[in-house]
């Protein structure tokens, strides 16, 4: 029974880091239909660019709370990310908005090679530790070990969430999102600016992703620069599950995922008699993945149908 | 001059390339051994050419089928699972059975692993196949236990070469005054194989298949009202695909003599696809020369770098040193070529460098379109069916 609510922490810890990701996949592919491939890269050079910070401000000698310099790395990192995902909007994806469906999306993978190698021409190949400005503390909850990190984690993803969600529903750019996302000529006739809308959705995802990307390096204690590739396509695997285009979706999806890889992978070696071990816990978020589109492309909270060029 | 005389000096020359290739200095044998892996590359492309080309469906998990062919080889003709499982030692398969053994392998895998995204298109099709291409590498990688297979990391090794009849690819003869080494041997295998594969590729084309194919690229409910049958095209663009990449990987691996999960990561899908798009999609001479180009280039460009590497670390103070090892990498330069050239490609020439005349025709029609109102206006009635859904056809090109 610890094992099974320890796997569930660490499912809704993990879930929550995918849940973030995921928000960014489905946004941009609510409004315009595009796979962002480069989201998981955009991540893990927020990761980077903060871990580079923390490292700075420490070799700078400055004495304030960890928590306090942390933020001040966010700050900076955070930004980076939106300004990185504003231009790649712009100079990838913009032009080729009305060319045939494969092109944007063989140029978001060459961006995101572009990107992954940068960072590994800027930080190298091997992994970076993360600093720890925060003393983690194991907490005991009901025989299951969860440390502050953690559940931080998990509150500061409900609060991001629930920022979206007011964003998304309740503001005046939510409004214009939303109704460019149904339909743009419509919006474009209406008065709403669409290339501003298409880059502020790119840049809320990236802004989203990059805090998540802090948060599992954080987790993990390190982060290298192929981190992006992998938890991308569990973030979009996560997308799809809840639904792909709708936020709520995401977040939910996100967090079942999280939840189900590290159920499966806890159980998997009792389940098969020791025939396949945890080492496959990567593969679920992609038989979850085929499984939701051959039984159920429109996800969990879907209306829209998979089925598209 | 003509057509065939063209055909044919082209031949003799390929044939005499690494003859001459070994014996210039500066080159030698390790240059023959690329132009090898060239030959490889070709097929791999020709491969993914048909599916991504031909029947337009984004196979990202490529790769997958290459893995396929060249652990099958190697199980069979390595002392690893005889050692384990029998008593006898390895065999060495003639030619001409395990190669279409592989292929005929892969083959099956393809239509397996295409059946569920059947439905499927573009973007979301392209992450299944993605997903598909690291599945199989996981299990390469874990499948050592409980029953040892694959070995895992670290691969099979003391593959047996290729034969032909009872000669061993792998030893030296002499032959008209001319040394055939093992690299030639290799070498001249694949150049037969990859004519046969043009051969195969260019007559699928122009085939009923090949029409097919295309025709469901262009417009699927429009090829399904002719009476095409989607889903058995579909399987067969998956299937024929997956055979050759089921060849190109049983020879590598009978090349290299080792295979390991390490050669069957998403970079070297996304490598594959790199050289379809850049050669441009659909046309068979594109596809083998973006092959040739992006799998030759980066050995010259690593050469240049590794010569120029020690003397700038050596020279240049301002930047630490670590910085600049990891900025001259050769691999990760290599990488950073591939993604600009995909994006530029996409972006300024979408069709390919040398693109099959229809897939230009076709591109070039579509960027006129939106602008000619005139003619906006007198298709309206094709305006109206695809406004209902806008995602999934064009108004252009297919319409007339």
């Amino acid at each position: 029974m610890e094992i099974f609510l320890q796997q569930i922490l660490n499912g809704l810890v993990l879930g929550s880091v995918y849940a973030l990701v995921a928000l960014g996949y489905t946004m941009v592919y609510g409004i315009i239909g595009l796979i962002n491939f480069a989201h998981g890269e955009v991540v893990m050079v927020g990761a980077m660019i903060t871990i580079s910070m923390l490292t700075m401000f420490s070799a700078m000698g400055i004495q304030l709370p960890g928590v306090v310099v942390l933020l001040m790395a966010m700050m900076i990192s955070v930004p980076a990310c939106m300004i990185l995902a504003y231009f790649m909007e712009k100079v990838a994806y913009r032009p080729l908005r009305k060319a045939q469906k494969l092109a944007p999306l063989i140029t978001a993978i060459g961006i995101s090679i572009i990107l992954q190698n940068l960072a590994m021409m800027i930080w190298g190949r091997g992994f970076k530790s993360f600093p720890s400005v925060i003393d983690v503390e194991p907490i005991d909850f009901m025989g299951a070990t969860v440390t502050n990190l953690q559940i931080a984690i998990m509150i500061v993803a409900v609060l991001m969430m629930l920022g979206l969600w007011f964003l998304v529903e309740r503001t005046k750019l939510g409004k214009a999102m939303r109704a460019t996302a149904v339909n743009q000529e419509v919006a474009g006739l209406m008065g709403i600016s669409i290339n501003h809308i298409i880059s502020m959705t790119f840049v809320i995802g990236a802004g989203l992703g990059a805090i998540a990307g802090v948060m599992r390096a954080a987790n993990y204690g390190q982060a290298d620069a192929y981190m992006g590739a992998i938890l991308g396509l569990k973030a979009f695997s996560a997308a799809v599950l809840g639904g792909i285009g709708n936020i709520f979706g995401a977040m939910a999806g996100g967090i079942l995922l999280g939840v189900i890889e590290s159920l499966a992978a806890g159980y998997i070696g009792d389940l098969t008699g020791g025939f396949l071990g945890s080492h496959y816990q990567d593969i679920f978020a992609f038989i979850v993945l085929i499984l939701v589109l051959v039984f159920r492309p429109s996800g969990l909270l879907g209306e829209r149908v998979a089925e598209r060029a | 001059m003509n057509k065939t005389m063209k055909y044919g000096l082209l031949l003799v020359l390929l044939v005499a390339l690494p003859f001459i290739v070994n014996a210039t200095p500066f080159l030698g044998p390790t240059w023959v051994r690329i132009l090898g892996y060239a030959m490889l590359y070709v097929m791999l492309a020709l491969g993914l050419n048909i599916v991504i080309g031909y029947a337009g469906l984004l196979d990202m998990g490529y790769i997958g089928f290459y893995a396929v062919g060249a652990y099958l080889y190697a199980v069979l003709s390595s002392p690893h699972l005889f050692e384990n499982a029998l008593a006898s030692g390895p065999m060495d398969w003639p030619f001409w059975v395990v190669i279409p053994l592989c292929a005929i392998v892969a083959g099956i895998f393809g239509v397996l692993l295409g059946a569920p995204t059947l439905k499927l298109r573009g973007d979301y099709l392209a992450i299944v196949t993605l997903g598909f291409g690291e599945i199989i590498r996981i299990f390469m990688n874990n499948l050592d236990r409980p029953y040892n297979l694959t070995n895992g990391p670290q691969g099979i090794n003391n593959i047996n070469p290729l034969h032909i009849g009872t000669h061993s690819l792998k030893s030296t003869w002499t032959l008209f005054g001319l040394e055939f080494t093992p690299v030639i041997n290799y070498y001249l295998v694949f150049l037969g194989i990859v004519i046969f594969v043009i051969f195969l590729s260019s007559r699928l084309e122009n085939s009923r298949i090949g029409r097919a194919w295309m025709a469901l690229r262009e417009d699927e409910i429009a090829a399904e009202a002719m009476g095409l049958n989607k889903r058995n095209i579909k399987l067969l663009a998956f299937g024929m695909g997956a055979t050759f990449g089921g060849v190109s990987g049983a020879l590598f691996s009978s090349y290299q003599g080792f295979v390991s999960p390490e050669s069957f990561v998403l970079m070297e899908s996304i490598m594959i696809l790199a050289m379809v798009v850049l050669g441009g999609m659909g046309s068979i001479s594109g596809v083998v020369i973006g092959a040739v180009i992006l799998s030759v280039m980066p050995e010259l460009f690593r050469d240049v770098v590794n010569a120029i590497q020690p003397v700038l670390v050596n020279n240049i103070t301002f930047i630490s040193e670590d910085t600049l090892r990891n900025v001259l990498d050769a691999s990760t330069l290599r990488m950073l070529v591939f993604g600009l050239a995909m994006v530029l490609v996409m972006r300024y020439r979408p069709e390919g460098l040398w693109p099959s005349a229809r897939r230009r025709q076709e591109l070039h029609d579509k960027d006129e379109e939106p602008f000619d109102s005139a003619h906006y206006v007198k298709e309206t009635s094709h305006a109206k069916i695809s406004a209902d859904e806008p995602d999934n056809r064009d108004t252009t090109g297919e319409g007339r």
